[in-house]
């Protein structure tokens, strides 16, 4: 599957949220754009980051299955890691390691 | 001079005179609107409307898709998916059923889809009644429809094309309730002026809409507001409700222009001179003119605003049509519990607020279920009105005929 286009690569640049005037949405709120959802970086509400030790993973993909924001993902390698743009720090990651290699680290 | 009761009939061209129920006069308006979905559920004083809807589906009459929901929740629910595909959809309540879709209201304005709606109105429970007032729309004043007030069969006709053709312009996509009054109008038998078919044609163009629902062309529909954009789509939407008044006019004016017969935001009757102006909404304005004409005989300076769109409030022709008199006698058929009089006098307040020479506004709740107000009833409200020595505080108001 074709990897979807990272935010700094898009060649129209987008507005965050914070950026758009009133003026600027089409009637009714109706967006046009598909996926304009990955826009909104969710990583902004995290007060803690999960920190993979991969010494100790056995790359059983459990921290990804139960990510609820899909920000888990595989590097090429085979271990895992989070997209930092989308995780939220819910810590589940950590809770459901099967080798308790991930830690919950303050964001500072 | 103008009289409240026409002495002749002319039957334009293009059009055939006929007795007919209003409720049965608001279908054949729909059915000639050429509607895709109807959605309804059956609640009382509206289900002659529906009714009649659903034997011209089953006749094969009108083509379209009648859902028989099984709520009025899920009727409106039913609207907003339809229209939301490109379809052109009808819908009608009353009263408890208003209350009950009020949820999917707000979200059919907010997320601009042209729906039309026909509400019958009737009073809220408790106590249990089925009768005509306006707690029903009060209730969802605020839902950023744009709102209509019919006063005869022949209004309720006309003004169900207006609310389509008003509703699907490009520039407004905005839903409209057409308020009807719960049997004065919806149970009435009148004589009425049917438009033919090609006059439809010519003012109603087909429903266009600027995004609906394909595969080929996927949008989002009713996405999540997050806190960084919620206040702006809400400065959108009440821009653009704002922005529908010049078009729901210049709709008025085609309609017009094809049938001669004209409607305004404000309308008046007989305001010459007058130092009294009653204010209605509704059918009661067919009585007011009545109490007009009788009172005029008796020497009385009396006069008749009556407001046809409620949404968006139209200030500036209020405060023009009520220039020049002394008191303006509101009467407003729902209770504000609790607040600063019945809700339409606090809107009329509001416009006239800090305006030079406005008029007293005195506001009488009346007509609460469908309770009589009557010819004696205006005169006594007007004499009252003329006896006052006073003028009343902003949040004074009297529940007319309520016994001691
Ligand atoms: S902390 Fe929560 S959001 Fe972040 S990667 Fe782990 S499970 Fe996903
Ligand atoms: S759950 Fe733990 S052990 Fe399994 S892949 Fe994720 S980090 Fe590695």
């Amino acid at each position: 599957m074709k990897k979807p286009a990272s935010l700094k690569d898009r060649a129209t640049p987008f507005r965050q949220a914070h950026e758009l005037g009133w003026r600027d949405f089409e009637p009714g709120f109706v967006l046009t754009e598909v996926a304009s959802s990955r826009h909104y970086h969710t990583g902004d509400w995290r007060s803690k980051r999960p920190v993979w030790d991969t010494s100790r993973c056995i790359q059983c993909g459990v921290c990804w299955i139960y990510c609820p924001d899909a920000a888990v993902r595989r590097r090429p390698d085979g271990f895992f890691e989070a997209d930092y743009d989308y995780c939220k720090g819910c810590g589940i990651c950590a809770r459901e390691c099967v080798t308790q290699c991930i830690e919950m680290k303050d964001e500072r | 001079m103008k009289s409240a009761i026409p002495k002749t009939v002319v039957v334009p061209p293009g059009h055939r005179r006929v007795g007919m129920e209003d409720s049965h006069a608001a279908a054949l308006a729909v059915r000639q609107c050429n509607v895709d979905v109807v959605a309804a559920y059956p609640i009382t004083p509206q289900t002659h409307i529906v009714e009649k809807l659903a034997e011209m589906v089953a006749n094969g009459e009108l083509d379209a898709e009648f859902v028989p929901v099984e709520s009025e929740h899920s009727a409106m629910t039913v609207c907003v998916g339809a229209e939301a595909a490109g379809a052109r959809t009808f819908t009608c309540t009353s009263s408890q059923g208003l209350i009950l879709m009020s949820e999917v209201v707000y979200i059919t304005s907010a997320m601009r889809l042209p729906c039309v709606m026909v509400l019958a109105n009737r009073s809220l429970s408790g106590p249990l009644s089925i009768w005509c007032d306006h707690s029903d729309v009060m209730s969802i004043r605020d839902c950023g429809w744009i709102q209509t007030f019919a006063e005869n069969g022949q209004e309720v006709y006309d003004l169900v094309f207006h609310a389509y053709r008003v509703a699907e312009m490009a520039d407004v996509q905005t839903p409209v309730i057409l308020n009807v009054d719960g049997f004065y109008l919806t149970h009435v038998v009148e004589s009425l002026l049917v438009a033919d078919q090609e006059v439809v044609d010519r003012y109603l163009p087909p429903y266009r809409p600027r995004h609906s629902l394909h595969p080929d062309r996927p949008v989002t529909m009713g996405a999540y507001g997050v806190p960084d954009l919620f206040t702006e789509t809400k400065k959108a939407q009440d821009e653009a409700l704002r922005a529908t008044y010049p078009h729901i006019v210049r709709a008025w004016q085609e309609w017009g222009d094809l049938t001669g017969r004209h409607y305004h935001p404000v309308e008046t009757y007989r305001t010459e001179g007058a130092r009294v102006l009653l204010f209605t909404m509704g059918s009661i304005g067919q009585t007011a003119m009545v109490a007009v004409d009788t009172l005029r005989e008796q020497g009385l300076p009396v006069g008749l605003v009556k407001l046809r769109l409620w949404r968006p409030f139209p200030h500036e022709d209020l405060r023009r049509a009520v220039a020049g008199a002394e008191h303006l006698l509101v009467l407003d058929r729902a209770v504000s519990f609790g607040g600063p009089g019945g809700p339409v006098a606090s809107e009329v307040r509001s416009a006239l607020y800090g305006q030079v020479d406005a008029p007293v506004v005195h506001d009488f709740i009346v007509g609460l279920a469908g309770r009589d107000v009557a010819v004696p009833d205006f005169e006594a409200m007007v004499r009252e009105v003329l006896a006052r020595k006073t003028a009343p505080r902003h949040e004074d108001y009297v529940i007319y005929g309520a016994r001691e």
